[in-house]
């Protein structure tokens, strides 16, 4: 690529953000979000799961092996849980792996983890923004750059 | 010495146990060592060179050492620990095992080495060790020699990587595990890795690319650590197994201190308490979550 067809494609660059999303609540909200046409970055892929517990951390490392920059993360508020205590056992292993993440250098703003209930249309929204700008301003995740330069694979 | 030797002998010639796995001198320092007659009972010793954790020799997947039959099994406090944790997740019986604990004070970081325990050359696990007289036994031996010198290495270099910025940890991090030629040699060194097929062998989905690139050995030594959280018995094995000498105990350390810190949850030599990944409060920490 000539160096002017790359500044135009990194000018152009948006961050792709991965959510792993709960099919009671967080799903629901986003439903809801989408329903009451709130104005949302458009950069989010939403990937429905049963519940947070679900969520497996090989998850987020496997949406940053094929290009994500960033991941949100989302469920229940504790309590809420459809299954009961999902996601009391889904917050144990996200607490070890948030710290784990930020000890191997990604940075923190990289994983937003949130709870968005059904009716949270508007927190969705937030999350969805917020986590957007927040990519943005990081810039692409260095595992891609790593990718794109071909010196590692 | 005479008093684990007297005692190994006891086990064998009364045919309580059919193996008994402890340390003898080997050309590279100690070794472990499978003693099965009581004639054989004379080699084995106990000294600061003893680093290495013989209840990994109790996984039921190594089937060369359990044909043997009973087993018998010299432990450290630390070791103690990882007995623990492999009865606590239904790995052995208790009834199976005979457990001799050793009355520890330290080991050598490098047992390769002929020093005294200092400062410098103790282990860096020793440094936060509570168990140097083990709970969890059916014969302990030995007298309770003094504590340890505290390494404070590894601490240390936790708190430095601690206070870098995340750029500078994932350069740290990235050079040390370009070193991983995905031996994994951690997995296979570790007592509480057991398994029968390990996330990182499978390929309906591939989790984890098997070849040693930058971005899977991250994924590996991160998926591994988080499978250990909370069952880390932090006995280091992982570290000195590694043939790249990458270091697998910062990892280890680090979150065994974020499940001390979020949960109140040490590894212990007790296997009725829970590990903290499987229970939950409901008051846990979320501080992080939005």
């Amino acid at each position: 690529m000539s160096n002017e067809v790359e500044h135009l494609v990194e000018s152009q660059w948006s961050p792709k953000v991965v959510a792993f999303v709960c099919n009671w609540c967080t799903y629901t909200g986003a439903d809801l979000a989408g329903t009451s046409r709130l104005k949302m970055e458009p950069n989010v892929r939403v990937i429905k799961l049963p519940c947070s517990s679900r969520v497996n951390p090989l998850f987020i490392i496997k949406a940053f092996e094929r290009g994500a920059d960033g991941v949100i993360v989302s469920g229940c508020h504790t309590g809420d849980c459809h299954y009961s205590t999902g996601n009391y056992h889904a917050r144990r292993r996200f607490a070890i792996l948030h710290d784990l993440l930020q000890f191997m250098g990604v940075e923190e703003d990289r994983v937003t983890f949130a709870w968005v209930s059904a009716s949270e249309g508007n927190k969705w929204q937030q999350v969805v923004n917020e986590t957007t700008a927040r990519v943005k301003e990081l810039g692409r995740f260095s595992v891609l750059q790593e990718h794109e330069s071909g010196e590692l694979r | 010495m005479k008093e684990l030797q007297d005692l190994t002998r006891k086990l064998l010639s009364d045919e309580s146990v059919n193996v008994v796995i402890g340390y003898e001198a080997g050309p590279r320092g100690m070794r472990p060592a499978f003693i099965t007659s009581p004639e054989q009972a004379s080699n084995l010793v106990f000294n600061i060179h003893c680093v290495q954790n013989l209840a990994t020799y109790l996984n039921p997947r190594r089937k060369q050492i359990t044909q043997l039959g009973k087993a018998a099994v010299v432990v450290k406090g630390c070791d103690a620990r990882a007995v623990a944790g492999m009865l606590r997740e239904k790995q052995i019986e208790r009834g199976n095992v005979v457990i001799i604990a050793v009355r520890c004070g330290g080991v050598l970081q490098n047992p390769e080495t002929d020093s005294e325990l200092t400062k410098e050359t103790a282990s860096v696990r020793c440094a936060s060790c509570t168990v140097r007289e083990p709970k969890l036994f059916d014969h302990i031996v030995g007298e309770l020699p003094p504590e340890p010198p505290v390494n404070t290495h590894r601490v240390e270099q936790i708190t430095a990587l601690e206070r870098m910025s995340s750029a500078e940890r994932w350069n740290f991090w990235t050079e040390q595990l370009s070193r991983c030629i995905r031996c994994h040699a951690c997995r296979e060194a570790c007592p509480m890795c057991f398994c029968v097929k390990c996330t990182a062998e499978k390929t309906q989905p591939q989790w984890i690319d098997p070849s040693a690139t930058p971005f899977a050995n991250r994924a590996w030594q991160t998926m591994r650590v988080l499978h250990q959280a909370g069952r880390c018995v932090d006995c280091l094995e992982c570290e000195r197994a590694c043939p790249e000498h990458i270091p697998l105990g910062l990892l280890a350390r680090y979150v065994a201190d974020a499940v001390e810190r979020r949960f109140d949850f040490t590894a212990s030599d007790d296997p009725s308490v829970a590990a903290p990944i499987g229970v939950y409060r409901t008051d846990d920490d979320e501080e992080f979550i939005r």
